[in-house]
């Protein structure tokens, strides 16, 4: 809060390089799973939303990858081991309670980190700032769904509950700490247990019992460890950058 | 709000007299007034069946051509190749997304269901634009769409903002500014393909090539063979005939290229100066036939992929439908 820390320019320190990656890529990721939605939503509203938050996340990813230097140079010219995302958005879209849960888990979580950086004075509070509002969007969205699916038909209360279970075992990376993110990990995972739970429970669901990280690749994202699909999203993603080098589109 | 009394008599006559056969003449002269005097047809008013039928058949196809219109651009907003070009694309598929709705809920109006109407574009019995049975093979495809495809719309559509049907043309001026936008963002997408590398200014002259004559037949078949025309343009549904549109859209298109230095595939294109028009040489009326009898490129795609994601989303739909009657009426009292 101080006055010359305020008024600093923002060279990027090589921290907030490392955590604009990081975040910038959980934002990059996750709008693009979202962009496979289009023309196949389950009904028009949902190819409303799903674009709409596919573009607030890509927003959001443009001004943090830029944080850290070109944002179609880092985009598409990585390798998926120098992606630093966490491993629950690069997920599978899945069934549409699949991509609800995982949206339910993320915004849950993104929204709680980014009300705590527009609250501080550190280099992503501006964004934040801007952010957290959409943000907020994107978790009442998610929380609407997972009540009508989890609380709907039993078709939709099993769908719903199997996909809680499959992605809960990558919900325990959002709360590793990056570094130059200066946000009280502990307390923000304490916080994102109570709401999980609480929807899920207003959901007539049951917060999984597995474990929340596991051995080897769960969990290593935020490494550059990915999982198994993630390598042909990024094929599709960057193939026709890659194949005119140099070009401007 | 039509003003003309002769209007405002009819719509209480409707709501007061319904049924009594000796008011029809009546009610239909006073429509014709209305129509003539330019003024606005609401949901309420009386109309004939026939002109009732037309809208809801040309309403319908309109929306469908924006719901099935966004699976040639969504075919590459994953694959769009930089970041900038890539939220465009998201945002205009999105707008396709909401143009459909407005023009559903205008649909509506005339007293259909929008699943009646989805139900009619998955079993086949109403059509969608024929544009989009095209396929989108290369990036600059979408800047060709956004320039030649959303051009000939805007050219076809920014009549239809004056059309005597209230709820329609509220509908097209909202959607007209969008579309026009979408339309800059494409030529813009193409300039830069052309000003780009060799390979890109191949690129988007490929997709020039490939688009410019499904766009032209976009206006509909000539005048002479246009079935709905007449009573249509009688009506001031319609305003311009098939073959004024395609004129006016192939002498906007011809300057445009040039600026983009790309050339059109017509060798008969020239500046006719008795006219003050281009003239152009034939379409190819077979090819749209077969297109409009399901037998072009992505016909059978297309149509698939729609009922897909709406059978696929049935149980989310159920889902809601439950989740909604058990939970009426409670919002307001547990509300903390």
């Amino acid at each position: 809060m101080t006055a010359p820390e305020t008024t600093a320019a923002p060279t990027p320190s090589p921290a907030p390089t490392a955590a604009a990656l990081a975040l910038g890529d959980d934002a990059l990721v996750l709008s693009h799973r979202l962009g496979e939605w289009a023309g196949h939503a389950p009904v028009l509203e949902e190819e409303v939303a799903l674009a709409n938050i596919a573009l607030d996340l890509l927003g959001q990813a443009r001004l943090l990858l830029s944080m850290a230097g070109d944002e179609d140079d880092l985009a598409y010219l990585r390798e998926e081991r120098a992606f630093r995302n966490l491993q629950l958005v690069e997920q599978e879209n899945g069934d549409f309670a699949h991509t609800i849960v995982r949206q339910l888990y993320f915004s849950t979580y993104q929204h709680l980190l980014y009300a705590e950086l527009a609250a501080g004075a550190g280099p992503f509070a501006p964004l934040a700032a801007k952010a957290v509002k959409e943000v907020a969007y994107h978790r009442d969205h998610a929380e609407q769904w997972t009540l009508r699916l989890g609380d709907g038909t039993e078709e939709s209360h099993e769908r719903t509950r199997r996909a809680c279970e499959a992605l809960w075992r990558f919900t325990g990376e959002m709360f590793q700490p990056v570094e130059g993110v200066d946000v009280d990990w502990k307390g923000m995972e304490a916080a994102w247990l109570t709401s999980v739970g609480e929807v899920l429970r207003r959901a007539t669901l049951t917060v999984p019992e597995g474990p929340r990280t596991g051995a080897w690749a769960a969990g290593a994202g935020r490494q550059g460890l990915h999982t198994e699909s993630f390598g042909r999203m990024l094929a599709e993603m960057q193939h026709l950058h890659r194949s005119h080098p140099g070009a401007s589109w | 709000m039509a003003t003309a009394a002769a209007h405002q008599t009819v719509s209480t006559q409707t709501y007061g007299a319904q049924g009594a056969a000796g008011d029809t003449a009546a009610y239909e002269s006073a429509f014709d007034a209305a129509v003539a005097a330019d003024e606005r047809i609401e949901p309420r008013d009386w109309m004939p069946d026939a002109y009732r039928a037309t809208l809801v058949r040309q309403i319908a196809q309109h929306a469908h051509s924006e719901i099935i219109g966004m699976q040639p651009e969504a075919n590459w907003i994953t694959r769009a190749p930089s970041l900038r070009r890539k939220a465009i694309l998201m945002a205009k598929v999105q707008d396709e997304a909401g143009h459909g709705l407005y023009l559903y809920s205008a649909a509506e109006t005339l007293g259909t269901g929008r699943d009646e109407l989805l139900d009619k574009l998955h079993s086949g019995r109403q059509k969608y634009s024929s544009i989009f049975n095209y396929p989108t093979l290369t990036w600059a495809d979408v800047g060709a769409i956004g320039w030649l495809v959303d051009g000939a719309a805007i050219t076809n559509q920014v009549p239809l903002c004056r059309c005597s049907y209230g709820p329609y043309a509220r509908a097209m001026v909202r959607i007209c500014k969008e579309e026009s936008f979408h339309q800059r963002q494409g030529y813009e997408l193409l300039l830069a393909l052309s000003k780009g590398t060799p390979e890109q200014h191949a690129m988007a002259q490929d997709a020039v090539d490939r688009w410019w004559w499904p766009s032209l037949m976009m206006f509909g078949p000539p005048d002479d063979e246009s079935a709905h025309s007449a009573q249509s343009m009688a009506w001031k549904i319609k305003r311009h005939s098939n073959d004024e549109l395609r004129q006016r859209f192939v002498d906007i298109c011809v300057p445009q290229a040039e600026s983009l230095g790309l050339t059109l595939p017509d060798p008969d294109l020239r500046w006719d100066e008795e006219r003050g028009h281009h003239d152009f040489g034939p379409i190819d009326w077979t090819e749209f036939r077969e297109v409009l009898k399901g037998n072009g490129p992505c016909n059978e795609q297309r149509i698939t992929q729609r009922r897909r994601a709406h059978e696929e989303g049935a149980w989310v739909r159920e889902a809601a439908a439950a989740y909604a009657a058990k939970h009426t009426g409670e919002t307001g009292a547990t509300r903390a």
